[in-house]
């Protein structure tokens, strides 16, 4: 589904001591099928921004489009239990909204409120166990006894059964072991080939943006700071860091190889393999080490 | 969002009854809501009603707040009033409606039942008005002190309401947070027949049990790796003092008593 | 130094009688003033060490000394003033309703005096650059504020180990960068070790040494560069290694004999730089 933001506005509190306006004359596109990074700090904005796609917020001013859907200041959406089918947000530390009694239960509690039909709902969390790796014989088990990580895949698969066709990831590896971020983000990359979907990472790793990503918006005070596909973006070390933000570490090794051994190093997505080769040949020339 | 929630109804300022020692203030409202009863001429009621009119301006506190603290009882107020002037038959009739017969007596008794309550919650919401709900909970460890001696845990009360009130703004965060995260799985908190309703509060309540537990459980870990086992032998930082004004409005207490039955008829 | 160090001997842990045990046999000793870092992925144990130093739990078998004393249940107040503990959350850990509350709830437990704790709490808070926020409610705080009120809290009470049992797991790399910075000025203003549990590789080659937990028991003890040279063994204990030292290896597969093994950008490009250089 295509999404676009049209000078969203949205400030809390209106006419209040404590007015806040967290979303300043937002706007962007996203195209169907497109994988896209929101970065920014603690404060930009970007919850702000992921609460529009699904109607949880309504613009103070300005127009949110996601596929056929619209979302205007002042203006009741009557459709927006669908656009909720539609739209699967994973919110940070998921595991939190667990509450069935099984596993099973608890997945199927999104699809059943969308009216799903049971034998359905038995594909689709067949579909999402096997997608985030759980294990069957967990399904009847109480979501409660489980560990931290599996907690949080069963809560994935619960926003997975709704089948959307917008998946909106909140920093979804957030306190994650290492393993278990490069797992999860792995998974999210397969399903959003496999299924097309349109997905919307909210992330502070500049690392998962480049490698996942395939546009990046980056949010300020509430308004878009920059926006390109990856690589754009992070060519402009300096206007990230005048917002502290960082740029990968692997450009950030390569800028400082330019810099320091006035040498020609261009980053353009090579692997650490490649990377190593383009350094030995540049500092090497064609001498023989033994 | 966060930096708006306000516990309770504090609100600072720097005032006579603001400075005052939250002890003087419980202490004095306790005994205020004991003389108000005392009161039965109309001399006696416009005493105590200068007394509470008078902190009110002395603690510059809106009126309008102070107003909009006496909603919530409005209705108990009409209620013990039309109660009176029903069921009292005392004195003479005043006026005749259909039938029903309006004494003098019952309206006295509505009129003065009425005004109590008024000046009870003018006293009392004065007292959450002026005083941090941290102050209140220092000043009721202070004064039920003595109840330790016969093993009452005033120390471990005290800490359980402090901690409540650090916990509060972050619940509320928790319990926004998981309704969010409900509704986008498709639950509507807001319409629906009553029984769907309760059912839509399950997934909420249940993650928000689960979560304050887990909560709990470090917390306490927490307490004690820093050190804590119980009120035996803790200092404190929060110091009470009792000082000049708090003085000054025991003497005013005194005289607002002895007035009081001087006036009594 | 003499006896100011933390030493397990043969430490043995588990929760019940009939459960696995979670550590099998753990020694090592904490040295007076250093940096260690210990890591391990999740359920390899290294929590529950944390838990173990300042007696939040007892072991089954072997012996667990503070400064030469052993902890039990009769010494265990003395050893949570000399062993501090930042946990991971945040929010769990913040006891006082302000920033001064909190920082001075360990000073209370401890029964210090009123006048000695006014002049720590500015002193900690100072040293954790959170001077001006003592009346700043929790809730109007970062997460990477109330971490470091959490480090503030514990330095108040003027310990001799802190512990910061994945402090950082849970903030954002803003939140990090902050307690980073705070514990590196601490650690070298004052005179105390630091036992810093973690995931994160950069916290990890800061240290003096680490120690890699694996399944309950040390899987290796050394230098932050003695342990990124072993990078398929750690691989296949489900750790990572950093990017500088992946990139070392691919130089070395592709025929450039770096001498050393590098921990941070700056050392690898003095290599490059040499290799440059003589050409």
């Amino acid at each position: 589904m295509d999404i676009s933001f049209d000078k969203v506005s949205y400030t809390y509190q209106p006419n209040t001591p404590f007015e806040h306006r967290a979303l300043d004359e937002v706007s962007f596109r996203i195209n169907s099928g497109s994988y896209v990074a929101v970065i920014g700090h603690t404060g930009s904005g970007k919850s702000t921004l992921i609460q529009h796609l699904n109607g949880l917020l309504q613009p103070t001013s300005g127009e949110v489009k996601v596929g056929e859907y619209h979302l205007k200041a002042n203006e009741k959406n009557k459709q927006l239990r669908k656009l909720r089918e539609q739209v699967g947000v994973v919110f940070q530390y998921p595991e939190h909204q667990l509450f069935e009694e099984t596993v099973a239960k608890d997945i199927a509690f999104g699809p059943q409120n969308f009216g799903v039909p049971q034998e359905e709902i038995h594909r689709r969390t067949r579909e999402a166990v096997k997608a985030t790796q759980i294990h069957e014989d967990l399904l009847e088990r109480s979501p409660f006894d489980l560990s931290g990580g599996q907690m949080r895949r069963v809560a994935i698969s619960g926003v997975l059964a709704m089948n959307p066709q917008v998946l909106v990831l909140d920093e979804p590896t957030a306190g994650l072991d290492p393993n278990g971020q490069k797992e999860i983000m792995d998974m999210f990359h397969r399903l959003h080939k496999d299924k097309q979907l349109t997905t919307i990472l909210v992330t502070h790793s500049m690392e998962d943006a480049l490698a996942y990503a395939d546009h990046i918006v980056i949010l300020n005070q509430g308004k878009v700071y920059m926006e390109s596909a990856p690589l754009e973006i992070f060519k402009q070390q300096q206007a990230l860091e005048d917002v502290q933000l960082d740029v990968p570490e692997v450009i950030q090794f390569v800028t400082k190889v330019r810099d320091q051994l006035g040498v020609e190093l261009e980053y353009t997505g090579q692997s650490i393999a490649e990377l190593a080769k383009e350094l030995t040949r540049i500092v090497k020339g064609d001498r023989v080490y033994e | 969002m966060s930096n708006s929630m306000i516990i309770g109804q504090y609100i600072p300022g720097d005032s006579f009854v603001h400075r005052l020692d939250p002890r003087s203030k419980i202490a004095i409202i306790f005994f205020f809501v004991i003389i108000v009863f005392f009161a039965n001429s109309v001399m006696s009621y416009g005493l105590l009603a200068l007394f509470a009119i008078g902190s009110a301006a002395t603690s510059r506190i809106p009126l309008s707040y102070i107003m909009k603290g006496l909603k919530p009882v409005w209705f108990l107020v009409i209620f013990t009033f039309l109660l009176h002037l029903i069921v009292t038959k005392q004195g003479e009739v005043l006026v005749s409606i259909l039938g029903w017969e309006i004494y003098e007596e019952g309206l006295i008794q509505g009129a003065a039942i009425s005004l109590r309550f008024f000046l009870l919650i003018m006293v009392t919401s004065l007292l959450t008005f002026t005083t941090t709900p941290i102050e209140i909970t220092d000043a009721i460890e202070e004064l039920l002190g003595p109840l330790k001696k016969v093993n009452f845990p005033v120390h471990e009360l005290a800490l359980m309401m402090s901690i409540s009130l650090r916990f509060i703004p972050t619940l509320m965060q928790e319990t926004e947070k998981i309704s969010k995260a409900q509704a986008s799985r498709g639950v509507d908190f807001r319409t629906g027949s009553f029984k769907d309703r309760v059912k839509a509060v399950i997934p909420l309540l249940v993650p928000l049990f689960v979560s304050a537990f887990k909560r709990a459980e470090e917390l306490a870990m927490a307490m004690e790796a820093r050190g804590y086992q119980g009120g035996e032998g803790r200092t404190k930082l929060r110091e009470l003092h009792l000082g000049k004004t708090d003085v000054y409005l025991y003497i005013l207490f005194i005289l607002l008593v002895i007035g009081l039955f001087l006036t009594r008829s | 130094m003499g006896n100011t160090q933390i030493e397990f001997r043969n430490v043995s842990f588990r929760y019940q009688e009939d459960m696995p045990w979670v550590l099998k046999d753990v020694s090592f000793t904490i040295y007076n003033n250093e940096w260690v870092a210990m890591i391990g992925h999740n359920g390899s144990g290294k929590s529950t060490i944390a838990k173990l130093m300042n007696g939040l739990l007892f072991p089954q078998e072997g012996e667990i000394l503070v400064d030469g004393q052993p902890v039990t249940a009769s010494t265990v107040w003395d050893i949570r003033r000399k062993v501090g503990m930042v946990f991971q959350n945040p929010d769990n850990q913040f006891v006082g309703t302000t920033v001064r509350d909190d920082v001075a709830f360990g000073m209370e437990n401890h029964g210090m005096a009123r006048d000695l704790m006014l002049e720590r709490i500015t002193e900690s808070l100072e040293a954790v650059g959170m001077n001006g926020y003592e009346r700043h409610e929790p809730h109007r705080l970062s997460g990477g504020q109330k971490q470091r009120v959490a480090i503030a809290s514990v330095l108040a009470v003027s310990p001799q180990y802190i512990i910061l049992d994945e402090a950082t797991a849970m903030l954002d790399p803003k939140g990090r960068k902050e307690i980073m910075e705070t514990i590196r000025e601490v650690q070298s203003a004052r005179d105390l070790s630091l036992i810093t549990i973690t995931h994160d590789l950069l916290e990890v080659t800061q240290a003096d040494r680490v120690i890699v937990m694996n399944k309950g028991e040390i899987w290796m003890e050394g230098t932050p560069r003695e342990l990124f040279a072993k990078k398929e063994q750690l691989i296949e204990i489900g750790l990572d290694t950093p990017f500088v030292s992946k990139l070392a290896d691919e130089l070395k597969d592709a025929g450039l004999p770096l001498t050393r093994e590098p921990l941070n950008h700056q050392e690898l490009l003095e290599e490059l730089w040499t290799f440059h250089s003589t050409r």
